[in-house]
Protein backbone atom coordinates (compact mmCIF):
# COMPACT_ATOMS: atom_id res chain seq x y z
CA UNK A 1 0.00 0.00 0.00
CA UNK A 2 1.21 3.09 -0.90
CA UNK A 3 0.36 6.34 1.49
CA UNK A 4 1.22 9.84 1.63
CA UNK A 5 1.69 11.56 4.87
CA UNK A 6 1.59 15.42 5.40
CA UNK A 7 2.90 17.05 8.54
CA UNK A 8 3.19 20.86 10.33
CA UNK A 9 6.61 22.29 9.94
CA UNK A 10 5.98 22.27 14.14
CA UNK A 11 6.21 18.37 14.43
CA UNK A 12 9.12 18.01 12.46
CA UNK A 13 11.61 20.99 14.09
CA UNK A 14 14.64 18.47 15.27
CA UNK A 15 16.04 18.80 18.33
CA UNK A 16 18.10 22.03 19.36
CA UNK A 17 20.87 20.32 20.48
CA UNK A 18 21.04 18.38 16.80
CA UNK A 19 20.89 21.42 14.83
CA UNK A 20 23.98 22.93 17.46
CA UNK A 21 26.08 19.89 16.67
CA UNK A 22 25.62 20.09 13.03
CA UNK A 23 26.93 23.67 13.35
CA UNK A 24 30.24 22.22 15.16
CA UNK A 25 28.97 23.24 18.53
CA UNK A 26 29.31 20.12 21.05
CA UNK A 27 27.03 19.02 23.66
CA UNK A 28 27.79 20.38 26.83
CA UNK A 29 28.91 23.79 25.29
CA UNK A 30 27.11 26.74 25.92
CA UNK A 31 26.36 29.03 22.51
CA UNK A 32 26.67 32.49 23.49
CA UNK A 33 23.10 34.74 23.21
CA UNK A 34 23.98 35.97 19.83
CA UNK A 35 24.26 32.49 18.59
CA UNK A 36 21.04 31.31 20.79
CA UNK A 37 18.86 34.36 19.38
CA UNK A 38 19.67 33.11 15.66
CA UNK A 39 19.27 29.67 16.57
CA UNK A 40 15.38 31.28 17.24
CA UNK A 41 15.64 32.80 14.10
CA UNK A 42 16.44 30.11 12.00
CA UNK A 43 13.58 27.90 13.82
CA UNK A 44 11.28 30.89 12.71
CA UNK A 45 12.12 30.69 8.97
CA UNK A 46 11.78 26.77 9.32
CA UNK A 47 8.36 26.91 10.49
CA UNK A 48 7.22 29.70 7.77
CA UNK A 49 8.51 28.15 4.93
CA UNK A 50 8.83 23.94 5.33
CA UNK A 51 6.02 22.22 3.77
CA UNK A 52 7.34 18.18 4.98
CA UNK A 53 5.43 15.78 3.52
CA UNK A 54 6.49 12.05 2.48
CA UNK A 55 5.30 9.07 0.17
CA UNK A 56 6.04 5.59 1.84
CA UNK A 57 4.78 1.83 0.32
CA UNK A 58 5.51 -1.27 1.65
CA UNK A 59 7.63 -3.56 -0.38
CA UNK A 60 8.17 -7.08 -0.58
CA UNK A 61 11.83 -8.99 0.10
CA UNK A 62 12.03 -9.75 -3.88
CA UNK A 63 11.14 -6.92 -5.21
CA UNK A 64 13.34 -4.36 -2.75
CA UNK A 65 16.16 -6.59 -3.96
CA UNK A 66 15.51 -5.52 -7.30
CA UNK A 67 15.44 -2.11 -6.03
CA UNK A 68 18.40 -2.70 -4.59
CA UNK A 69 20.68 -3.94 -7.02
CA UNK A 70 19.66 -0.63 -8.58
CA UNK A 71 22.11 -0.44 -11.69
CA UNK A 72 24.87 -2.85 -9.89
CA UNK A 73 26.81 -0.59 -8.53
CA UNK A 74 26.64 -1.06 -4.54
CA UNK A 75 29.56 -2.51 -2.53
CA UNK A 76 30.29 -6.27 -2.62
CA UNK A 77 28.91 -6.38 1.18
CA UNK A 78 26.58 -4.09 2.73
CA UNK A 79 24.76 -4.08 6.28
CA UNK A 80 21.57 -3.68 4.35
CA UNK A 81 22.07 -6.70 2.52
CA UNK A 82 22.22 -8.71 5.85
CA UNK A 83 19.54 -6.52 7.83
CA UNK A 84 17.24 -6.58 5.22
CA UNK A 85 16.64 -10.24 4.82
CA UNK A 86 15.84 -11.02 8.37
CA UNK A 87 13.58 -7.88 8.71
CA UNK A 88 9.58 -9.13 9.07
CA UNK A 89 8.50 -5.85 6.95
CA UNK A 90 10.10 -3.32 4.80
CA UNK A 91 8.72 0.01 3.06
CA UNK A 92 10.68 2.12 0.90
CA UNK A 93 10.27 6.28 1.70
CA UNK A 94 10.85 9.58 -0.02
CA UNK A 95 10.41 12.15 2.29
CA UNK A 96 10.83 16.13 1.98
CA UNK A 97 11.00 19.61 3.87
CA UNK A 98 10.26 21.30 0.88
CA UNK A 99 11.97 23.63 -1.51
CA UNK A 100 10.87 27.18 -0.15
CA UNK A 101 13.50 26.18 2.84
CA UNK A 102 16.18 25.95 0.60
CA UNK A 103 15.36 29.21 -1.05
CA UNK A 104 15.22 31.36 2.38
CA UNK A 105 18.68 30.13 2.57
CA UNK A 106 20.13 30.74 -0.35
CA UNK A 107 18.28 34.39 -0.17
CA UNK A 108 19.67 34.77 3.21
CA UNK A 109 23.23 33.88 1.54
CA UNK A 110 22.58 36.42 -1.40
CA UNK A 111 21.80 39.10 1.54
CA UNK A 112 25.09 38.73 3.27
CA UNK A 113 23.37 36.92 5.99
CA UNK A 114 25.46 33.54 6.04
CA UNK A 115 24.69 33.24 10.37
CA UNK A 116 21.42 32.76 9.74
CA UNK A 117 21.31 31.03 6.11
CA UNK A 118 23.81 28.53 7.76
CA UNK A 119 21.70 27.43 11.04
CA UNK A 120 18.36 27.39 8.75
CA UNK A 121 20.43 25.11 6.73
CA UNK A 122 21.16 22.85 9.82
CA UNK A 123 17.30 23.04 10.92
CA UNK A 124 16.26 22.04 7.56
CA UNK A 125 18.51 18.79 7.79
CA UNK A 126 17.92 18.21 10.86
CA UNK A 127 13.93 17.94 10.22
CA UNK A 128 14.73 16.15 7.41
CA UNK A 129 16.50 13.44 9.17
CA UNK A 130 13.44 13.40 11.93
CA UNK A 131 11.09 12.90 8.88
CA UNK A 132 12.98 9.27 8.42
CA UNK A 133 11.93 8.63 12.14
CA UNK A 134 8.60 10.08 12.23
CA UNK A 135 8.15 7.44 9.49
CA UNK A 136 9.99 4.59 11.44
CA UNK A 137 7.50 5.51 14.29
CA UNK A 138 4.32 4.95 12.20
CA UNK A 139 5.65 2.29 10.30
CA UNK A 140 2.76 -0.06 11.26
CA UNK A 141 2.86 -3.45 10.93
CA UNK A 142 4.78 -5.25 12.52
CA UNK A 143 3.59 -6.06 16.65
CA UNK A 144 5.90 -7.08 19.22
CA UNK A 145 7.53 -10.29 17.64
CA UNK A 146 6.10 -12.45 20.49
CA UNK A 147 9.40 -12.62 22.65
CA UNK A 148 8.69 -9.55 24.68
CA UNK A 149 11.14 -7.34 22.71
CA UNK A 150 9.43 -5.62 20.21
CA UNK A 151 10.52 -4.56 17.00
CA UNK A 152 12.80 -1.61 15.81
CA UNK A 153 12.33 0.11 12.51
CA UNK A 154 15.35 1.60 11.12
CA UNK A 155 16.17 3.32 7.77
CA UNK A 156 18.57 2.91 5.40
CA UNK A 157 19.30 5.40 2.55
CA UNK A 158 20.78 5.55 -1.12
CA UNK A 159 24.45 7.07 -0.82
CA UNK A 160 25.42 5.49 2.61
CA UNK A 161 26.12 2.43 3.98
CA UNK A 162 27.44 0.56 0.45
CA UNK A 163 24.29 1.35 -1.18
CA UNK A 164 25.21 3.34 -4.11
CA UNK A 165 23.40 6.43 -4.65
CA UNK A 166 22.42 5.66 -8.64
CA UNK A 167 20.09 3.40 -6.26
CA UNK A 168 17.93 6.22 -6.32
CA UNK A 169 16.53 5.63 -9.90
CA UNK A 170 15.56 2.17 -9.07
CA UNK A 171 13.61 3.18 -5.51
CA UNK A 172 12.07 6.90 -7.45
CA UNK A 173 10.65 5.32 -10.34
CA UNK A 174 9.12 2.44 -7.36
CA UNK A 175 7.44 5.00 -5.51
CA UNK A 176 6.66 7.69 -8.18
CA UNK A 177 8.26 10.42 -6.21
CA UNK A 178 7.17 12.74 -8.26
CA UNK A 179 3.69 12.69 -6.72
CA UNK A 180 4.75 14.86 -3.72
CA UNK A 181 7.27 16.87 -5.31
CA UNK A 182 10.63 15.15 -5.45
CA UNK A 183 12.75 13.90 -8.27
CA UNK A 184 16.46 12.95 -8.95
CA UNK A 185 18.74 14.47 -11.40
CA UNK A 186 21.13 12.95 -13.74
CA UNK A 187 23.84 12.96 -10.57
CA UNK A 188 20.42 11.07 -8.28
CA UNK A 189 20.78 14.25 -6.55
CA UNK A 190 17.22 15.03 -5.01
CA UNK A 191 14.81 18.32 -5.62
CA UNK A 192 14.17 20.01 -3.45
CA UNK A 193 17.56 19.14 -1.84
CA UNK A 194 16.45 18.89 1.79
CA UNK A 195 14.95 15.20 1.23
CA UNK A 196 15.79 11.83 2.37
CA UNK A 197 15.01 8.58 1.01
CA UNK A 198 15.33 4.90 1.64
CA UNK A 199 14.08 1.76 2.73
CA UNK A 200 12.39 1.05 6.61
CA UNK A 201 13.20 -2.34 8.06
CA UNK A 202 11.30 -3.16 10.49
CA UNK A 203 12.04 -6.64 12.81
CA UNK A 204 14.01 -7.56 16.07
CA UNK A 205 16.75 -5.52 17.35
CA UNK A 206 19.57 -7.69 16.82
CA UNK A 207 18.97 -7.30 13.06
CA UNK A 208 19.88 -3.71 12.99
CA UNK A 209 23.29 -4.61 14.69
CA UNK A 210 26.36 -4.76 12.61
CA UNK A 211 30.28 -3.92 13.11
CA UNK A 212 30.82 -0.70 10.87
CA UNK A 213 34.29 -2.51 9.35
CA UNK A 214 32.86 -2.15 5.74
CA UNK A 215 35.77 -1.36 3.04
CA UNK A 216 33.75 2.19 2.48
CA UNK A 217 33.18 2.77 7.01
CA UNK A 218 37.08 3.97 5.84
CA UNK A 219 36.13 7.09 4.35
CA UNK A 220 32.81 7.88 6.10
CA UNK A 221 32.56 10.91 7.90
CA UNK A 222 28.94 10.79 9.13
CA UNK A 223 29.49 7.68 11.05
CA UNK A 224 26.23 8.07 12.27
CA UNK A 225 25.61 4.28 12.19
CA UNK A 226 27.56 4.39 15.74
CA UNK A 227 25.21 6.49 17.18
CA UNK A 228 23.08 4.68 16.14
CA UNK A 229 23.86 1.45 17.28
CA UNK A 230 24.29 2.72 20.56
CA UNK A 231 21.21 4.15 20.69
CA UNK A 232 19.59 0.54 20.00
CA UNK A 233 22.05 -1.45 22.63
CA UNK A 234 21.48 0.66 25.36
CA UNK A 235 17.44 1.11 24.72
CA UNK A 236 17.55 -2.81 23.71
CA UNK A 237 19.76 -4.01 26.80
CA UNK A 238 17.87 -1.96 29.70
CA UNK A 239 14.77 -3.56 28.77
CA UNK B 1 45.60 52.99 15.39
CA UNK B 2 43.19 52.57 17.88
CA UNK B 3 39.98 52.92 15.44
CA UNK B 4 41.44 49.63 13.12
CA UNK B 5 41.60 47.81 16.68
CA UNK B 6 38.08 48.75 17.25
CA UNK B 7 36.80 47.95 14.12
CA UNK B 8 38.66 44.48 14.21
CA UNK B 9 37.53 44.32 18.05
CA UNK B 10 33.80 44.66 16.82
CA UNK B 11 34.27 42.35 13.69
CA UNK B 12 35.12 39.98 16.45
CA UNK B 13 32.01 40.08 18.18
CA UNK B 14 29.91 40.06 15.00
CA UNK B 15 28.64 43.92 15.31
CA UNK B 16 27.90 44.28 11.80
CA UNK B 17 26.54 47.94 12.52
CA UNK B 18 29.01 49.25 14.76
CA UNK B 19 31.79 47.45 11.89
CA UNK B 20 29.89 49.75 9.26
CA UNK B 21 29.65 53.19 11.37
CA UNK B 22 33.30 52.47 12.73
CA UNK B 23 34.33 51.75 8.94
CA UNK B 24 32.61 54.82 8.05
CA UNK B 25 34.11 56.90 10.46
CA UNK B 26 37.90 55.44 9.46
CA UNK B 27 36.75 56.41 6.00
CA UNK B 28 35.69 60.36 7.33
CA UNK B 29 38.84 60.43 8.90
CA UNK B 30 41.03 60.05 6.03
CA UNK B 31 42.44 56.34 6.68
CA UNK B 32 44.03 54.63 3.83
CA UNK B 33 40.79 52.12 2.67
CA UNK B 34 43.78 49.44 1.99
CA UNK B 35 44.72 49.71 5.79
CA UNK B 36 41.21 49.86 7.29
CA UNK B 37 40.81 46.29 5.21
CA UNK B 38 43.82 44.80 5.94
CA UNK B 39 44.24 46.10 9.77
CA UNK B 40 40.64 46.27 10.65
CA UNK B 41 38.77 44.01 8.98
CA UNK B 42 41.25 41.31 7.43
CA UNK B 43 43.26 41.61 11.15
CA UNK B 44 39.80 41.17 13.00
CA UNK B 45 38.76 37.79 10.47
CA UNK B 46 42.25 35.92 11.11
CA UNK B 47 41.38 36.18 14.96
CA UNK B 48 38.00 34.74 14.52
CA UNK B 49 39.93 32.37 12.35
CA UNK B 50 42.40 31.41 15.04
CA UNK B 51 39.64 31.08 17.83
CA UNK B 52 37.88 28.96 15.53
CA UNK B 53 40.88 26.68 14.65
CA UNK B 54 41.51 26.26 17.89
CA UNK B 55 37.74 25.50 18.99
CA UNK B 56 37.41 28.72 21.13
CA UNK B 57 34.32 29.81 19.22
CA UNK B 58 32.26 27.40 16.61
CA UNK B 59 30.95 28.39 12.96
CA UNK B 60 28.15 30.01 14.07
CA UNK B 61 30.28 33.53 15.58
CA UNK B 62 32.20 33.21 12.82
CA UNK B 63 29.39 33.86 10.24
CA UNK B 64 28.23 36.31 12.66
CA UNK B 65 32.32 38.05 12.10
CA UNK B 66 31.75 37.43 8.81
CA UNK B 67 28.34 39.53 8.40
CA UNK B 68 29.88 42.63 10.02
CA UNK B 69 33.01 42.44 7.59
CA UNK B 70 31.07 42.37 4.42
CA UNK B 71 28.96 45.18 6.26
CA UNK B 72 32.51 47.10 6.54
CA UNK B 73 33.70 45.61 3.01
CA UNK B 74 30.79 47.10 1.19
CA UNK B 75 31.62 50.54 1.93
CA UNK B 76 35.70 50.11 1.20
CA UNK B 77 34.62 48.07 -1.79
CA UNK B 78 34.19 51.10 -4.37
CA UNK B 79 36.93 52.52 -2.73
CA UNK B 80 39.35 49.74 -3.51
CA UNK B 81 38.08 49.22 -6.56
CA UNK B 82 39.44 52.16 -8.07
CA UNK B 83 42.55 52.34 -5.49
CA UNK B 84 43.89 48.94 -7.71
CA UNK B 85 44.56 47.52 -3.99
CA UNK B 86 46.28 43.77 -4.00
CA UNK B 87 44.63 41.17 -2.68
CA UNK B 88 45.83 37.88 -1.33
CA UNK B 89 44.56 36.23 -4.66
CA UNK B 90 41.99 35.55 -6.80
CA UNK B 91 40.15 32.00 -6.37
CA UNK B 92 37.26 30.68 -8.59
CA UNK B 93 34.93 28.35 -6.55
CA UNK B 94 32.08 26.85 -7.25
CA UNK B 95 30.08 23.19 -6.79
CA UNK B 96 30.48 21.19 -9.72
CA UNK B 97 28.36 19.99 -12.57
CA UNK B 98 25.54 17.77 -11.59
CA UNK B 99 25.69 18.97 -7.94
CA UNK B 100 23.51 21.59 -6.55
CA UNK B 101 24.86 21.46 -2.89
CA UNK B 102 26.36 25.04 -1.96
CA UNK B 103 26.42 25.77 2.03
CA UNK B 104 29.92 24.03 2.03
CA UNK B 105 31.11 25.83 -1.05
CA UNK B 106 29.50 29.31 0.41
CA UNK B 107 31.23 28.68 3.91
CA UNK B 108 34.72 28.77 1.97
CA UNK B 109 33.98 31.37 -0.07
CA UNK B 110 33.37 33.59 3.35
CA UNK B 111 36.17 32.27 5.00
CA UNK B 112 38.80 33.05 1.75
CA UNK B 113 37.13 36.79 2.10
CA UNK B 114 38.19 37.06 5.05
CA UNK B 115 41.28 35.98 4.64
CA UNK B 116 41.76 38.82 1.82
CA UNK B 117 41.05 36.83 -1.09
CA UNK B 118 39.10 37.97 -3.77
CA UNK B 119 36.91 35.45 -4.50
CA UNK B 120 34.97 34.41 -7.91
CA UNK B 121 31.75 32.21 -7.02
CA UNK B 122 30.05 30.64 -9.82
CA UNK B 123 27.51 29.04 -7.64
CA UNK B 124 26.84 25.54 -8.17
CA UNK B 125 26.11 22.89 -11.60
CA UNK B 126 28.86 24.53 -12.73
CA UNK B 127 30.42 22.49 -16.11
CA UNK B 128 34.47 22.21 -15.75
CA UNK B 129 34.66 24.56 -18.85
CA UNK B 130 33.21 27.79 -16.90
CA UNK B 131 35.40 26.81 -13.91
CA UNK B 132 38.38 27.41 -16.21
CA UNK B 133 37.48 30.48 -18.57
CA UNK B 134 36.50 32.23 -15.10
CA UNK B 135 39.80 31.66 -13.69
CA UNK B 136 41.69 32.82 -16.99
CA UNK B 137 39.65 35.69 -17.70
CA UNK B 138 39.73 36.46 -13.45
CA UNK B 139 43.70 35.76 -13.97
CA UNK B 140 42.74 33.52 -10.66
CA UNK B 141 45.83 31.30 -9.42
CA UNK B 142 43.31 28.94 -7.63
CA UNK B 143 40.07 27.06 -8.47
CA UNK B 144 38.36 25.31 -5.54
CA UNK B 145 35.68 22.80 -6.58
CA UNK B 146 33.15 21.57 -4.14
CA UNK B 147 31.32 18.06 -4.65
CA UNK B 148 28.73 16.65 -1.97
CA UNK B 149 28.03 13.25 -4.61
CA UNK B 150 30.24 10.28 -5.56
CA UNK B 151 28.26 10.87 -8.52
CA UNK B 152 29.50 14.49 -9.21
CA UNK B 153 32.94 13.45 -8.10
CA UNK B 154 34.48 12.57 -11.47
CA UNK B 155 33.40 15.92 -12.66
CA UNK B 156 36.62 17.25 -10.71
CA UNK B 157 38.82 15.50 -12.69
CA UNK B 158 37.59 16.83 -15.66
CA UNK B 159 38.40 20.45 -14.50
CA UNK B 160 41.92 19.08 -13.14
CA UNK B 161 42.37 17.74 -17.00
CA UNK B 162 41.22 20.85 -18.88
CA UNK B 163 43.61 22.97 -16.99
CA UNK B 164 46.28 20.35 -18.12
CA UNK B 165 44.74 20.51 -21.66
CA UNK B 166 45.00 24.01 -22.03
CA UNK B 167 48.87 24.26 -20.45
CA UNK B 168 47.75 25.92 -17.26
CA UNK B 169 48.98 23.66 -14.95
CA UNK B 170 51.15 25.33 -12.45
CA UNK B 171 50.02 28.78 -13.23
CA UNK B 172 46.43 27.33 -11.83
CA UNK B 173 45.98 25.05 -8.98
CA UNK B 174 43.22 23.12 -8.27
CA UNK B 175 41.79 22.49 -4.48
CA UNK B 176 38.85 20.34 -4.02
CA UNK B 177 36.34 19.40 -1.11
CA UNK B 178 32.93 18.33 0.17
CA UNK B 179 32.24 15.15 2.04
CA UNK B 180 32.70 12.36 -0.20
CA UNK B 181 35.79 13.54 -1.19
CA UNK B 182 39.04 12.92 0.23
CA UNK B 183 43.06 13.26 0.29
CA UNK B 184 43.92 9.96 -1.60
CA UNK B 185 40.84 11.01 -4.54
CA UNK B 186 42.62 14.56 -4.43
CA UNK B 187 45.67 12.69 -5.25
CA UNK B 188 44.08 10.20 -7.40
CA UNK B 189 42.75 12.85 -9.69
CA UNK B 190 46.20 15.10 -9.43
CA UNK B 191 44.70 17.78 -7.94
CA UNK B 192 46.78 19.91 -6.19
CA UNK B 193 45.58 20.44 -2.76
CA UNK B 194 42.66 18.75 -0.42
CA UNK B 195 40.49 20.79 1.92
CA UNK B 196 38.49 18.83 4.20
CA UNK B 197 36.78 21.92 5.66
CA UNK B 198 36.39 25.44 5.27
CA UNK B 199 39.21 26.59 7.98
CA UNK B 200 41.31 24.30 5.99
CA UNK B 201 40.96 25.06 2.41
CA UNK B 202 42.00 28.52 3.39
CA UNK B 203 45.19 27.29 4.79
CA UNK B 204 45.59 25.18 1.69
CA UNK B 205 44.78 28.10 -0.59
CA UNK B 206 47.49 30.07 1.28
CA UNK B 207 49.80 27.57 0.67
CA UNK B 208 49.28 27.02 -3.31
CA UNK B 209 49.23 30.57 -3.68
CA UNK B 210 52.74 31.01 -1.84
CA UNK B 211 53.69 28.11 -4.05
CA UNK B 212 53.25 30.37 -7.01
CA UNK B 213 55.07 33.13 -6.13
Amino acid sequence: MKQRVDWSPAETLPDRQIVLSLQGIPAGASPSPRVSAIFEAAVAAYLESAEPRALVADISQEAFAKVFDGEGRNAAETPIGAVVPRADALALFVATVGARVTDRTRALFAQNDPALAAMLDAVASGAADRLTQLLAARFPAVPDGGDGRGRVTLGYSPGYCGWHVSGQRALFAYLGADAIGVTVNESCLMHPLKSVSGVLAAGPPGIHRFAPGYEFCTDCRNRTCLGRLQRLFDETSSG
Amino acid sequence: MSLLRDIAASLQRGEDDQVAALVGQALDDGLDPAAILHDGLIAGMAVVGEQFREREIFLPDVLLAARAMYAGLGLLKPLLATGGVPTAGTVVIGSVQGDLHDIGKNLVGIMLTGAGFEVIDLGNDVPPQRFVDAACQHGAGVIGLSALLTTTMPVMKDVVELVRSRGLEGRIKVIVGGAPVSDAWARQIGADAYGYDAASAVERVRALVGAQA
